[in-house]
């Protein structure tokens, strides 16, 4: 069948369904967006997402065999036309938990030990901070909200026909992709909401070039620099459904953490403090079922962001192929 | 090899280990754990994860698929009260009189709050509460917990999450002797399958943690390793080991033997 003639319905419109549907329409296919919220990305938790592009990093609480998906994913985003710094991450710790910062480094690979000088180097509001950090030079970052308006519209000046705010039954199509996230629990009983909750916050005068992350035995965070010197600051882990506002307790411990990171954060006005539920599955790793011309790809868990593109690549070839290879089919 | 079984609270038990089932990098991986541990009973951390739309969460219903034992904790409290709300909380969630009392006195060292322990160990058991405290080497606080209403101890190796061993053996092996009727468990500090077989040859009678094996490489593997140097531990225990000498005492007597090192030429 010729590609022009097959119709795709994509349904949510986080990063995955973003992605998704940018990916066919490049490639030629007539596609559908359909999202339930009626503001763009308001219902979606890729709103909330730290949007590190972190292969090595992430495969620290994760699966190491995730890391050659997850470069090939970060490729991707190097080679479209949306904003992504290429500035490495930066780990540190207060030096009575150096214990953390060594086994991070031992479970992690693709990092340098680097020492005050190179940090402040590298960051220099970090002057004195800390005597020790460990640098991923070939990680990434970009700012999720500005990307996720920049996807949304691409798409429009690719034709795809967007619908917000929309419930009713959609029009027939030759593939539906179903993207929804905790939307489509109904369809994977698997599937369960783990909480996540993070602050923005604004602070004139200060400025870093990369993601800090933050080791911590009981608190640890990451401060992520957004444009407009905005800097989010995430995120808790929480096996909960609750979707309910940031906690106190929650809220002391990532403005704490950031706090310890450097003082100035003292000054920082707080914009947001804002909760959501990442969708996961058993093995927090995102899965792609497949079920005829029904597809649906879910459990993105804390890897929305890095690898939306790839399983974008993956479901496009399953869609012109019929080709099922990867870790990610179900 | 037999493996005896032991009673906690009256439930026959024939795992040594329990388990922790926070820190995992998945549920799956939580899952792997617990089977390659051979683990029956699974704590389980109410405050931090709490559900508030629906009666449990999705990650509870995974845990109460896994076919062990649930003993609900009330990590993270930091008064007798908060500890007390959290246990009701537990009993109502699964159904249980069990319970992991943690009464914690600073965030910097997790330490336990003696006091506040002895105060919730005695309105909880009063309450019908299964109590198994998370204390000291400490044998006055040990006693006050007996009186209490705990028929169990769980004694620390060292600070919560250190993964630092037996801190204190000598302090260990005096409450081993001074309590050899009370099942004695070792509750946090173990980082290695050795510190968990030491505790075990020293007769302690099960042991309990979590990051040792939620954040290994490979936390099936090392949920094997700890299965194995428990029951180890715990058989060397009942075998009696030889005592320490200071001076070497060949195994093969040489004497009488005029032509021993034939062999070696």
């Amino acid at each position: 069948m010729n590609k022009q003639t097959q119709i795709i319905n994509v349904v949510g419109a986080g990063i995955l369904g973003l992605w998704q549907a940018y990916k066919l329409a490049k490639e030629g296919f007539t596609v559908r967006l359909y999202e339930k919220s009626s503001l763009p990305f308001e219902a979606s938790s890729s709103r909330l997402a730290g949007a590190m592009l972190a292969p090595f990093c992430e495969a620290e609480a994760s699966e190491q065999h995730l890391i050659p998906h997850a470069q090939r994913s970060l490729e991707i985003w190097r080679e479209s036309p949306f904003s992504v710094f290429m500035h490495g991450t930066l780990i540190v710790a207060s030096p009575r938990d150096r214990a953390e910062l060594r086994a991070f480094e031992k479970r992690t690979k693709g990092h340098q030990r680097i020492e005050a000088k190179e940090i402040c180097k590298l960051e220099p509001v970090l002057e004195d901070r800390f005597q020790e950090a460990l640098f991923y030079k070939d990680e990434a970052h970009l700012a999720p909200r500005p990307v996720m308006q920049a996807l949304l519209e691409a798409l429009i000046e690719l034709n795809v026909d967007v619908h917000f705010d929309f419930e009713g039954k959609r029009a027939p199509a030759d593939f539906e992709i179903d993207t929804r996230g905790m939307g489509a629990k109904e369809a994977l009983p698997d599937l369960r909401p783990v909480r996540g909750e993070m602050a923005v916050v604004t602070l004139n005068d200060f400025s870093l070039s990369r993601p800090v992350r933050l080791l911590h035995p009981r608190m640890p965070c990451y401060i992520v620099p957004w444009p407009d010197r905005q800097f989010m600051i995430g995120a808790s882990v929480i096996e909960s459904d609750d979707t309910g506002p940031v906690s106190v307790r929650s809220a002391l411990e990532l403005l704490g953490a950031a706090f310890s990171v450097h003082p100035g954060f003292g000054e920082a006005k707080i914009l947001e403090l804002s909760a959501g539920t990442r969708p996961s599955l058993p093995d927090n790793i995102p899965k792609i079922f497949i079920d005829g011309t029904n597809i649906i790809v879910n459990g993105a868990y804390r890897h929305g962001f890095l690898l939306a593109p790839l399983l974008a690549d993956h479901v496009s070839s399953y869609i012109k192929e019929e080709r099922c290879e990867g870790m990610f089919f179900e | 090899m037999s493996k005896p079984s032991f009673s906690l609270y009256g439930t026959q038990l024939s795992s040594r280990l329990l388990l922790g089932s926070a820190l995992y990098p998945s549920p799956r991986a939580l899952q792997g754990a617990v089977k390659s541990s051979g683990t029956q009973i699974v704590t389980l951390s109410l405050r931090r994860e709490s559900a508030q739309d629906s009666s449990a969460s999705d990650f509870w219903g995974l845990i109460q698929t896994l076919d062990v034992n649930l003993l609900p904790n009330t990590a993270g409290c930091r008064t007798a009260k908060e500890a007390i709300t959290t246990a009701l909380m537990g009993r109502e969630l699964f159904d249980t009189k069990w319970v992991k009392l943690e009464v914690i006195a600073n965030d910097d060292t997790l330490q336990p709050d003696l006091f506040g322990l002895v105060e919730a160990t005695k309105e909880l058991s009063a309450q019908g509460f299964q109590v198994f405290p998370y204390t000291t080497e400490d044998l006055g606080a040990a006693e006050k917990l007996l009186g209490a209403g705990a028929e169990i101890l769980m004694p620390w190796g060292s600070p919560i999450g250190t993964g630092r061993g037996l801190m204190n053996p000598y302090a260990l092996k005096t409450m081993r002797n001074y309590f050899p009727k009370v099942p004695l468990i070792i509750d946090a500090g173990i980082g290695a399958p050795s510190h968990a077989s030491s505790a075990m040859e020293m007769g302690y009678d099960a042991i309990l943690l979590n990051t040792a094996i939620a954040k290994a490489g490979d936390p099936g593997r090392m949920g094997q390793a700890f299965k194995l140097a428990i029951e180890a531990g715990r058989l060397a225990y009942e075998a009696l080991m030889i005592e320490e000498r200071d001076m070497a005492q060949p195994s093969t007597p040489v004497a009488g033997t005029p032509f021993f090192d034939l062999e070696t030429r």
